[in-house]
């Protein structure tokens, strides 16, 4: 074929969470293109497991940037060079012929690696359930029209709640901070008429899980940089706000405001 | 050999503070720190703009700094001794420098902690490709370096023009001979100015910040955010170094002094008359 | 030996079998709840659905995910919406005439009871996900907004901009944290199951291996709940997500449990097409593109010129020209089928030849580019994002894609499969959908099976159980499945074979893609049959895996779903041929009316095929269940 590629690649490979790793270094050629970046891994694996050695382990599943299951760091750049993109809609023609690829697993301290390029991001899970959630037991919903949500109110809503949970702001953020990512689940909920109830607690109960496991933001704004859906740094504002103030609603025990 | 690896997940790293009582609790969190930093910021950033302004009487002459300087601690005579409520302010922004010191010393520390690189080897640098920074700006990526920079700029200021440990020729409450008298040396004026441009990088990406951490929010406002801090940062920087360049220039000159040097203020008028 | 198939359907008028019957069922006293332990496997919207509900009900449930966080189940995909009758836009709509569709759109192979008491459901879902802060569309006064989807005369679609499948599944998936956080449920992540324990004739629990330690082990409960989704990656290609399998429903089959009309499979017409041999999946873009888009290949072969050179009578307008009335908006499996031939016939278009165009120059021309990019901006950005074109400037290349599978394991009425105690919820049944499924009706069944229909049939199952407790695991009905699945495992790593998984897969979606895919014959289905078996013999004898099983090891969870993929494509082919009629998105060539539409033979197929495993692979015993169709009379589709 035309128009392939030749490619130097420098892979993390870890062989568990208390192994030392190192970085491996490949070379692959035929590289097309029109490849996504884990295509391009794919056939460097098939290459690997042809070659008798052990294939590089890099999670993936929906491959059309929406699971939230892929993510690398690419050249130091979270999911790669290219913004507004997680790693699987990543595609080859963002290089050139001879490039050298750095590729490493996310890193922080709550990101432990499991193996290569593979992390255990379940802290954030830890997150929602301390409070990422309406509650509103199944059968219990009042009319889906009851309550009429302002446009803007439920637009904005859904810029907070397009977020895929890749952990992304967390590995670009050099405090290895989870803001945007639990800003974006609290206000996906605070700004709707359906989340105020739990507002206050909501809050309260999501950022202190947050900093059991994370690092403080310095507001870089890293993390929106990084973010494959572009959440907007203003949830991070937003929800500083929103739990300081619960400090002392919660205090009052008073739902309203 | 098999890995153990643990399915639980990852442990917390930091445990969940015992909760003082409201307001306290406020400093437990990260980002309550966050807002009490951004409110002794907004003190402190009050205070460089006051200080900076009432510099300016320096271009008016001797006598009107210094009497601007004896004002000050006469403010409030009317009800409590005087210096009462200048050591009152003095005190408010020694607590507010602590506290501020503080949280930023310590909400490093957590993020530092919850950065720490799985098993490599090299350094401790979060990623071997150099991290291609898009956002950060090289005011937030030094706020850490500008931060005690600043800090000690002030104990050398303190000590140079309040206290006078440097010079013999220093005299308690004749501010204009004082600068002149400090500033008068390029080396001393070149520390003023390096620190300056510190101070006004600092508060560029301080003021920016204090927004996003106090939640001040809105689509107004947000546009604004940035020219306020550049404005904020571009006047105390201009502001104050036009004291030592008009030091080294001779703008403020010890000639431009109607009273014998060395004499205070009041000793002047009385030798006047 | 299965006897006569029991639906369990209620007796009754139509609108009332549902309310009826859950009156009927016998209920477990709330403080009785807590005796009882549910497995259920999947957490995609069925999965986290059920598992969220049956937690709050008090019930014991163990959910599992073999993904690292119950949020990345596929149902996140789904871009469209989902279908509420909830008539708010006052144009017509009913749960009748929801469904009347469903049961029309199925090509009449569906039950009419299921599809009722899906359609009566769907006006809960909404209100559910509403109040669980999903952020649905919304009109300028606040109300919610619909769309009119698939073709539905209509508009009673509700969605979330292009993510409507993610915003219902974090709802869930909150449902389902909030019960985690509070102890009723358990959950095990990165933990896949690997066959179905059955002791004295019933379900009584699962065998999992834990994918990052590799222990193998057993979890049992009185009841088992299966939603684990689709079997579309048989096809290799499709537009699945990667790990998608039909592992657990096929483990679930061999031990007794039917695999209901395998045949079965949706292909979608507007997908990118593949750009090399090492492709890995398939994207889809929303149908609504044909609202504007134009559809044509050149009508001469081996076209070299670019295509702004390619003059207006040489364009060859395939669907305008043979269905004048629908024009580009006939459905799905005609559209697909349309383009299969056009490309068979050589004229596809792009590097491989193997798209047509969907053109926007016509409708940019006549709305401008706003507001093309208005209707569709996200859609042509993800497009020119994988192809590296732009769709301002040159027509998009589409080609049909595997989407999604109507065929699943058989269940009766209230979801449980002809083995006692397993449920089977969401895309891995067969229930709803007939022979195709509307669009936006999908996420409309998963969350209906998943919130409002087992949490009220599982009672009636679990009601008479009050006092036995599950069984032992440390029972020789675990330790023999148990040892059977280390050892399965372990046989892969041994095989050392030449190839890897990967490539097996690849040739095994050719085959399945050419025989068993948008338009089948004998001759291709008994070409099916004969190769698939031999090519598994190799693949046994000549896969290659390496590393160990007990750590994180990819390529030994692909080979066992990939050696399920295979006994599935041999059903499939089987079942394909055995159904010598054209239904739905099954379309055989020998069954077709003269104008070349689907030709259903009512008189001999009006039936559910259920298979029985007969022990090998290739054996399995055909059952039917005869479906009865009250209510929506049988008509032939004509989309001149």
């Amino acid at each position: 074929m035309e128009n392939t590629m030749t490619l130097t690649l420098k892979v993390w490979r870890q062989k568990g969470p208390l192994e030392n790793g190192r970085f491996e270094t490949y070379e692959i050629d035929q590289i097309s293109p029109d490849m996504s970046f884990l295509e391009m891994f794919d056939v460097l694996n098939e290459n690997l497991i042809n070659n008798g050695e052990e294939p590089v382990e890099i999670a993936s599943d929906c491959r059309e940037g929406i699971c939230g299951t892929c993510g690398c760091m690419i050249n130091g750049k979270a999911h790669g060079p290219e913004k507004a993109t997680a790693t699987c809609q990543l595609h080859m023609r963002k290089f050139k012929d001879g490039d050298t690829i750095i590729v490493e697993p996310w890193q922080a301290t709550s990101f432990p690696i499991i193996k290569d390029l593979v992390v255990d991001r379940s802290p954030l899970d830890r997150i929602i359930e301390s409070g990422g959630f309406i509650t509103v037991p199944t059968g219990s919903a009042p009319d889906a029209n009851l309550i009429p949500v302002p446009k803007d109110a439920a637009d904005s809503a859904f810029d907070a709640a397009a977020c895929i949970g890749c952990g992304a702001c967390v590995a670009a953020c050099p405090n290895s901070a989870a803001q945007l990512f639990t800003s974006a689940k609290v206000q996906h909920l605070n700004l709707l008429p359906q989340g105020q109830a739990e507002r206050w607690s909501r809050t309260e109960e999501m950022v202190e899980k947050m900093e059991e496991y994370f690092g403080s933001c310095t507001n870089h704004g890293e993390c929106h940089e990084a973010c494959p859906k572009e959440i907007p740094l203003d949830f991070i504002a937003y929800t500083n706000r929103d739990y300081v103030k619960s400090k002392r609603k919660n205090r009052n025990l008073l739902g309203q405001g | 050999m098999a890995q153990t690896v643990t399915r639980k997940g990852p442990e917390p790293i930091r445990k969940k503070p015992k909760q003082l009582p409201f307001p306290l609790n406020i400093y437990q969190s990260a980002i309550g720190r966050k807002w009490v930093m951004a409110v002794s910021g907004i003190v402190l950033l009050g205070f460089v703009v006051t200080h900076m302004i009432g510099n300016l009487h320096l271009y008016e002459g001797p006598l009107e700094i210094h009497e601007y300087a004896e004002t000050l601690r006469n403010l409030g005579t009317d009800i409590i001794p005087r210096t009462w409520l200048l050591w009152g302010v003095r005190l408010l922004l020694i607590a507010a420098f602590a506290i501020h010191i503080h949280s930023a010393y310590t909400l490093k520390e957590m993020g530092r902690k919850a950065n720490t690189r799985a098993n490599f080897a090299d350094g401790n640098k979060k990623y071997a490709a150099s991290q291609d920074f898009i956002a950060a700006n090289y005011a937030s990526r030094t706020m850490r370096w500008t931060g005690p920079i600043i800090l000690l700029y002030l104990f050398f200021h303190l000590a140079d023009l309040t206290w006078g440990w440097f010079s013999k020729d220093w005299h308690l409450g004749d501010p204009y001979n004082n600068v002149v008298v400090s500033m008068g040396n390029i080396g001393v004026a070149a520390i003023y100015i390096i620190a300056n441009i510190a101070l006004a990088v600092h508060i560029f990406h301080g003021t920016w910040s204090l927004f996003q951490s106090l939640g001040i929010n809105s689509p107004k406002i947000n546009k604004m955010r940035r020219h306020i801090a550049a404005g904020l940062a571009g006047l105390i920087l201009v502001g104050n170094l036009s004291f030592p360049i008009a030091v080294t220039v001779g703008l403020i000159d010890q000639d431009n002094c109607e009273a014998p040097c060395g004499l205070t203020a009041v000793e002047a008028e009385e030798a006047k008359e | 030996m299965i006897g006569e198939l029991n639906s369990r359907i209620p007796e009754g008028p139509i609108e009332e079998k549902w309310s009826s019957h859950k009156f009927d069922m016998k209920l477990v006293n709330p403080a009785n709840k807590r005796k009882f332990e549910v497995i259920v496997v999947g957490t995609g919207l069925a999965g986290a659905s059920a598992a969220a509900t049956l937690g709050e009900l008090g019930y014991k449930v163990k959910a599992f995910t073999y993904h690292d966080s119950p949020r990345r189940a596929h149902s996140i995909a789904a871009q469209g919406g989902i279908n509420g009758a909830k008539n708010y836009q006052n144009d017509g709509d009913s749960v009748y005439r929801l469904f009347y569709d469903t049961v029309k759109g199925g090509d009449y192979r569906s039950r009419e009871a299921n599809v009722h008491r899906l359609a009566e459901v769907s006006l809960n879902i909404i209100d559910q996900c509403v109040g669980q802060g999903v952020p649905f569309a919304r009109e300028y006064g606040g109300l919610l907004d619909n769309r009119s989807f698939g073709g539905a005369q209509v508009s009673r679609t509700f969605y979330a901009r292009g993510q409507t499948g993610q915003q219902l599944l974090l709802g869930a998936y909150s449902a389902l944290m909030r019960q985690v956080g509070s102890g009723s449920v358990e959950l095990h992540t990165r933990t896949e199951m690997l066959d179905l324990i059955v002791h004295d004739g019933a379900a009584r629990g699962i065998v999992v291996r834990d994918l990052i330690t590799g222990d193998v082990r057993s979890h049992t409960a009185h009841a088992v709940v299966l939603a684990t989704g689709g079997y579309g990656n048989v096809y290799y290609l499709s537009t699945n997500a990667m790990m998608c399998n039909v592992t657990a429903g096929w483990r679930a089959h061999r031990r007794g449990a039917l695999f209901a009309n395998p045949c079965y499979t949706q292909i979608h017409p507007t997908c990118i097409p593949a750009s090399d041999e090492f492709q890995s999946k398939l994207t889809l873009m929303s149908e609504s593109l044909r609202n504007d888009g134009r559809i044509w290949v050149p009508s001469g072969h081996d076209e070299a010129r670019s295509v702004s050179d390619i003059p207006e009578d040489q364009r060859y307008y395939y669907l305008e020209e043979k269905y004048p009335s629908f024009g580009n908006l006939v459905p799905r499996d005609v559209a697909s089928r349309n383009a299969k031939t056009v490309v068979d016939q050589g004229l596809g278009v792009g590097p491989l030849k193997n798209g047509v165009y969907l053109d926007f120059a016509d409708a940019i021309q006549r709305d401008g580019e706003d507001a093309i990019r208005e209707r569709y901006g996200n859609l042509f950005q993800m497009y020119e994002r994988i192809t590296g074109e732009d769709p301002y400037k040159t027509p998009m290349r589409i080609y049909p894609a595997t989407h999604y599978t109507m065929g699943g394991l058989w269940v009766d009425y209230e979801l449980m499969s002809n083995v006692p105690g397993l449920f089977v919820v969401g895309e891995a049944n067969f229930s709803d959908h007939g022979a195709n499924r509307l669009g936006a009706s999908a996420l409309m069944q998963g969350l209906a099976d998943g919130y409002f229909v087992l949490p009220y049939t599982i009672g009636n199952y679990l009601a008479p159980l009050l006092g036995e407790s599950p069984l032992d695991e440390s029972d020789p009905a675990c330790s023999n499945v148990v040892q059977g699945v280390a050892e399965r495992t372990q046989k892969w790593l041994s095989v050392n074979g030449t190839r890897t998984v990967d490539w097996f897969h690849r040739e095994l979606g050719k085959l399945v893609w050419n025989f068993i895919g948008m338009e089948r014959d004998k001759n291709g289905l008994e070409k099916a049959l004969s190769e698939i078996p031999s090519l598994r013999e190799e693949f046994e004898k000549d896969v290659r895996v390496l590393g160990s099983a007990d750590n994180l090891n990819t390529s030994l969870e692909k080979v066992g779903r990939v050696a399920d993929f295979f006994e599935l494509a041999e059903l499939k082919a089987r079942d394909a041929l055995e159904r010598a009629e054209s239904c739905g998105g099954h379309f055989r060539s020998e069954s077709q009316t003269p104008e070349g539409e689907a030709l259903r033979d009512d008189d001999n197929f009006s039936h559910v095929a259920a298979w029985e495993w007969g022990g090998t692979s290739g054996s399995a015993i055909r059952h039917k269940e005869e479906l009865e169709f009250e209510y929506v009379p049988l008509t032939q589709r004509s989309y001149k």
